[in-house]
């Protein structure tokens, strides 16, 4: 047996996954490739939206879709009958995605020129938003029957956005107590920037709202304008 | 499970350190561990233990946790108080205006290696 030394680390393991996901956005700028980080609870509605999503785009750019679920496969072959290439991250049990998982997510969908890369995070609204996956943009997703107070209790989601959907808005009729200026008021008290859309994935309304912004933020993108977002602040 | 995805980057990180420091195999990892810091150290050290068992180098390693205290700053008296047991409101002077000053850390200290 040798000698036991003691070697002086002190390095942040959140220092670390902003250093992968800096490396990782700088690859995917090079590469031309917009990634979106889509994060909710379970259930939000984050498949369904981007099946509609991809069926009003898919015919303007090339798509890739990164699945991120403990188990099962079914959102991804979901994803690939609305028309894009989509690829299931099994991330065993984990209830996020850090960065370096994102980046072999991202080596498993292939190397095909995509224009938008969407990653559905794990349906969770704490762990994930305290990692940076590396994506340009994150996006949240709460649906109307989660109530209007989710921006209280997850704070951290709510800042670490740059956009903010609020889902399922066909079923105001029946959660009426959801108010949607309160909620809205809630999410600008936190994240002052933040882009607040309201819409039904079910039956399509505000999606051109929606849309408009992710064309937006691609062609920002592609002319250098777009701004990496700040690194998720615990 | 949180704990768990953060063992790995713990376990990745050290297993970094150690190849950069000819080390054969790695006794002990001190993390310091903020009180807010969102994970639980009980269920760290049960992951950590599963963990390693299927590193090389450190399979045998014991993980130790020095705690951080969480203290928030009242932006309007000035005042450094406890953050547990008083949250966001400050118990001096009741104002909502405060930041936390220390408490969310997560930081490999120092390994112990031969
Ligand atoms: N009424 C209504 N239902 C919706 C809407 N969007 C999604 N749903 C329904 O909500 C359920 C969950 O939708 P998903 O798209 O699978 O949700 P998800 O966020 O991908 O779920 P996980 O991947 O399991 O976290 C499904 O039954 C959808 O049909 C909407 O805008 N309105
Ligand atoms: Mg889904
Ligand atoms: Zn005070």
């Amino acid at each position: 047996m040798g000698d036991l030394r003691v070697i002086e680390v002190k390095r942040s393991i959140f220092e670390d996954n902003n250093r992968d996901a800096d490396r990782l956005r700088d690859q995917l700028r090079r590469e031309n490739t917009l990634l979106i980080n889509l994060m909710s609870s379970p259930g939000a509605g984050k498949t369904t939206l981007l099946r509609r999503t991809i069926a009003l785009i898919r015919d303007e750019m090339k798509l890739g879709v990164m699945e991120a679920d403990i188990d099962g496969e079914v959102d991804a072959r979901a994803i690939e009958a609305a028309g894009a290439k989509a690829v299931q991250i099994h991330t065993g049990g984990m209830c996020h995605l850090d960065a370096d998982m994102t980046r072999q997510g991202l080596a498993a969908l292939g190397s095909e020129a995509f224009d938008l890369v969407v990653l559905e995070n794990v349906g969770n609204l704490v762990c994930p938003a305290e990692f940076d996956t590396g994506a340009m943009r994150n996006v949240m997703l709460l649906s109307v029957p989660e109530g209007d107070d989710k921006p209280l209790k997850y704070p951290l989601m709510f800042k670490n956005c740059q956009v903010a959907l609020i889902n399922k808005c066909d079923t105001l009729a029946v959660f009426d107590d959801f108010d949607c200026e309160r909620v809205k008021a809630r999410i600008l008290d936190r994240n002052p920037t933040c882009r607040v859309f309201f819409i039904s994935a079910k039956t399509g309304e505000g999606f051109e709202a929606w849309t408009d912004w992710l064309r937006e933020a691609l062609s920002q993108f592609r002319g250098g304008k777009l701004d990496a977002p700040v690194h998720f602040d615990a | 499970m949180h704990e768990l995805g953060v063992v790995f980057r713990v376990i990745r990180q050290v297993e970094e350190i150690a190849a950069e420091n000819d080390v054969t195999r790695v006794e002990s990892v001190t993390l310091s561990l903020g009180e807010v810091s969102s994970v639980i150290p009980e269920y760290l050290i049960d992951c950590w233990k599963w963990a390693v068992k299927r590193t090389e180098v450190m399979r045998e390693a014991e993980l130790k946790i020095e705690p951080i205290p969480a203290i928030t700053h009242c932006d309007a008296c000035g005042t450094d108080y406890p953050t547990i047991p008083h949250g966001k409101i400050c118990p001096r002077c009741g104002s909502g205006e405060t930041w936390l000053k220390q408490g969310n850390e997560f930081i490999i200290k120092q390994i112990e290696a031969e």
